[in-house]
């Protein structure tokens, strides 16, 4: 029932599309992480070491993949502060998946000067080839299609961002099923980069 | 204009720390810590350096601002969270110089007694950040930053702070909550970061662009760098331009460069077979200029004067072929989903509009719905915390005020008049 009546509850206006992180396996950041986190803590002053969650919550996806709810406990403790303040940032912030995703995440692009450059087809034309809709994995499990805001590269655009990490610029409809292609056979290197070009 | 910031970033060792000293690099830091920090201000004051992140507030005053009896740290926090749609001028500056930003930093911590600069970079810029870090290392090696720079018995660090994601980091009070390892969201000021910011101290918040400029003022003298521009707008500016162009990119011009000639010579004009329709000065953010306004100096007092603003300076061209209801969808889109949720009339009002504009653009709006655009985005601009809430309202706004017309002839026809090829559907529908 709805206490407005121009706004229906359900469907559209009050949906809350909030994943509730898996409590997944039992978590434990490896020595050789707990030493880089320690060493990045040291940058901070010694009582806020909850400046480097993002850099913990980065390792978390490092380690397994995606976050889950044994791991935000886990960085909770190696920072001393609360799982609530952890999960406050990860739910936040667009580059922590609180999900499984698949061995190369797709991140297209949509913002305006990506999209008068085509990255609406470009979308179009990489969901059609994996068969999934923007935000799905496909069976295999290797490709997770995203769409992203600005990634600031317009003059390349249509850019994609690979694993919240590895860069392609231009890509064009036409191109996206030899992307795919090309990812499949020779992964992060079938990717262009996204660098100025200097003559050597 | 010869270029400055930008002079070298084609030589394909530019990156490197002994390219960089070879070519006049750690010279403006050498001058700033022979001179007393307060003379430094000075001299950036009188230099007219304004802000390049969007906001073009005089950077000598801001760092003037910062509290210096205070007993606590004091701190410079670089904003390379760039993620202004349409500027990608700091991602080409840290890529190609990274070192005159930590040269920048330096100086800019030197100015303002901090000794530690925090360099905020956005998640995604992944890849410059370890151009970055590789750079960093090398600089702490040499002893340009570290214990002791340059010989002086100075001590000042340089951190680099990976974002993860999230447009509002760019503000400058929801970047200091980022780096405290909060949600990116807006504090009330005042205080204001310089009285209190960062771990709750003095803290100056400056893009890489502003500081980049830096070394430059030092070697060169302010009277240089206030000649290079108009009154109040000197210095060497980056310009980013992308969209329906022949040759998008950074260029580096004075403010006294129209946009006009930025645009169709710079730029190389509008893509073949095609003629402009609008321009977007200074980021997704600012009110369009149409064509006949552009005949006016690329300042930041000029375009505001011409109704616009320069803002960060991404200038996004779009030709006969881009339907502006459809541009004012795609940029309230970005504005709905990067909204922080923290004040009411932008959570909930830039969902509204987006709603809204999806309908009208599918052909499903209705006469009333422009009225309620209006008003929606009236309620939010100017009644929230930080600027974003103007930014959300603006798209909208300066689309009906400019092309009231395309937007009737949405309703009227009950579907999209200007479908270009570049656009989602168009590739499937020429199929069948």
């Amino acid at each position: 029932m709805s206490f407005h009546p121009l706004m229906p509850y359900g469907e559209g206006w009050h949906k809350s599309d909030r994943i509730v992180a898996a409590e997944g396996q039992p978590f434990a950041f490896t020595p050789d992480r707990v030493r880089q986190l320690e060493e990045i803590c040291g940058k901070y002053p010694p009582d806020r070491r909850k400046s480097a969650v993002l850099a913990a919550l980065y390792f978390v996806q490092e380690q397994q993949g995606y976050l889950t709810a044994n791991a935000m406990r886990h960085v909770a403790e190696f920072l001393r502060i609360t799982p609530a303040e952890v999960e406050d940032v990860a739910t936040y912030y667009v580059m922590f998946y609180r999900a499984p995703v698949g061995r190369y995440v797709l991140q297209v692009c949509r913002t305006l000067s990506c999209a008068l450059g085509g990255a609406e087809r470009v979308v179009e034309a990489l969901s059609q080839k994996l068969g999934i809709k923007v935000g799905e994995t496909d069976a295999s499990g290797l490709f997770t299609l995203m769409e992203f805001e600005c990634l600031g590269a317009c003059d390349r655009a249509p850019v994609v961002m690979v694993n919240n990490e590895y860069w392609h610029e231009r890509l064009t409809p036409e191109n996206c099923s030899k992307f795919v292609d090309d990812i499949k056979v020779r992964g992060e290197a079938a990717l262009s980069g996204c660098y100025l070009k200097v003559e050597n | 204009m010869e270029p400055v910031l930008t002079k070298y970033v084609r030589e394909p060792n530019s990156f490197e720390l002994d390219f960089f000293l070879t070519h006049d690099g750690y010279q403006g830091l050498k001058k700033a810590l022979a001179m007393q920090p307060n003379d430094v201000i000075e001299m950036v004051k009188a230099s007219g350096l304004r802000g390049r992140g969007g906001a073009g507030f005089p950077t000598g005053m801001k760092w003037q601002f910062v509290d210096k009896k205070t007993p606590n740290p004091r701190y410079i926090a670089c904003n390379a969270d760039e993620s202004e749609p349409g500027t990608f001028k700091d991602h080409l500056l840290m890529e190609r110089n990274p070192h005159l930003m930590f040269e920048g930093c330096l100086i800019g911590c030197w100015a303002i007694g901090a000794k530690v600069a925090y360099i905020y970079i956005r998640g995604e810029f992944y890849h410059v950040q370890k151009i970055l870090e590789d750079q960093l290392a090398k600089a702490y090696a040499k002893g340009y930053a570290g214990k002791n720079v340059m010989g002086s018995g100075w001590d000042c660090d340089i951190v680099l702070h990976r974002g993860a994601g999230a447009y509002e980091a760019g503000e400058e009070t929801a970047l200091i909550e980022s780096l405290e390892g909060k949600r990116a969201q807006p504090r009330i000021k005042p205080p204001f970061p310089a009285v209190s910011g960062l771990y709750n101290c003095p803290t100056a918040v400056n893009n890489v662009e502003t500081l980049c400029n830096l070394p430059s003022i030092l070697t060169n003298g302010a009277e240089w760098f206030a000649r290079l521009g108009p009154e109040k707008n000197g210095g060497p500016k980056l310009f980013c331009i992308s969209g329906h162009v022949k040759k998008p990119g950074v260029y580096e011009a004075s403010m006294n460069t129209t946009l006009q000639d930025l645009i169709f010579n710079y730029a190389g004009g509008i893509r073949d077979g095609h003629r402009l329709k609008a321009v977007i000065p200074g980021g997704s953010s600012v009110p369009i200029l149409m064509p006949d306004q552009l005949d006016v100096p690329a300042s930041f007092d000029a375009v505001q004067k011409a109704g616009s603003m320069l803002g960060s300076a991404g200038i996004i061209v779009m030709d006969e072929t881009t339907c502006m209801v459809w541009v004012a969808k795609n940029l309230m889109h970005f504005y709905a989903h990067e909204s922080c949720g923290k004040c009411t009339p932008c959570r909930e009002g830039g969902d509204w509009l987006y709603k809204i504009l999806d309908r009208i653009e599918r052909g499903e709006g209705e006469v009333r719905d422009l009225d309620l655009l209006t008003s929606v985005s009236n309620n939010i601009a100017g009644k929230t915390l930080c600027a974003f809430g103007d930014a959300a309202a603006t798209p909208p706004l300066t689309t009906l005020k400019n092309f009231r017309a395309e937007y009737e002839a949405h309703i009227r026809e009950g579907r999209c008049p200007i479908p270009a090829d570049w656009r989602a559907g168009t590739a499937l529908a020429a199929a069948h």
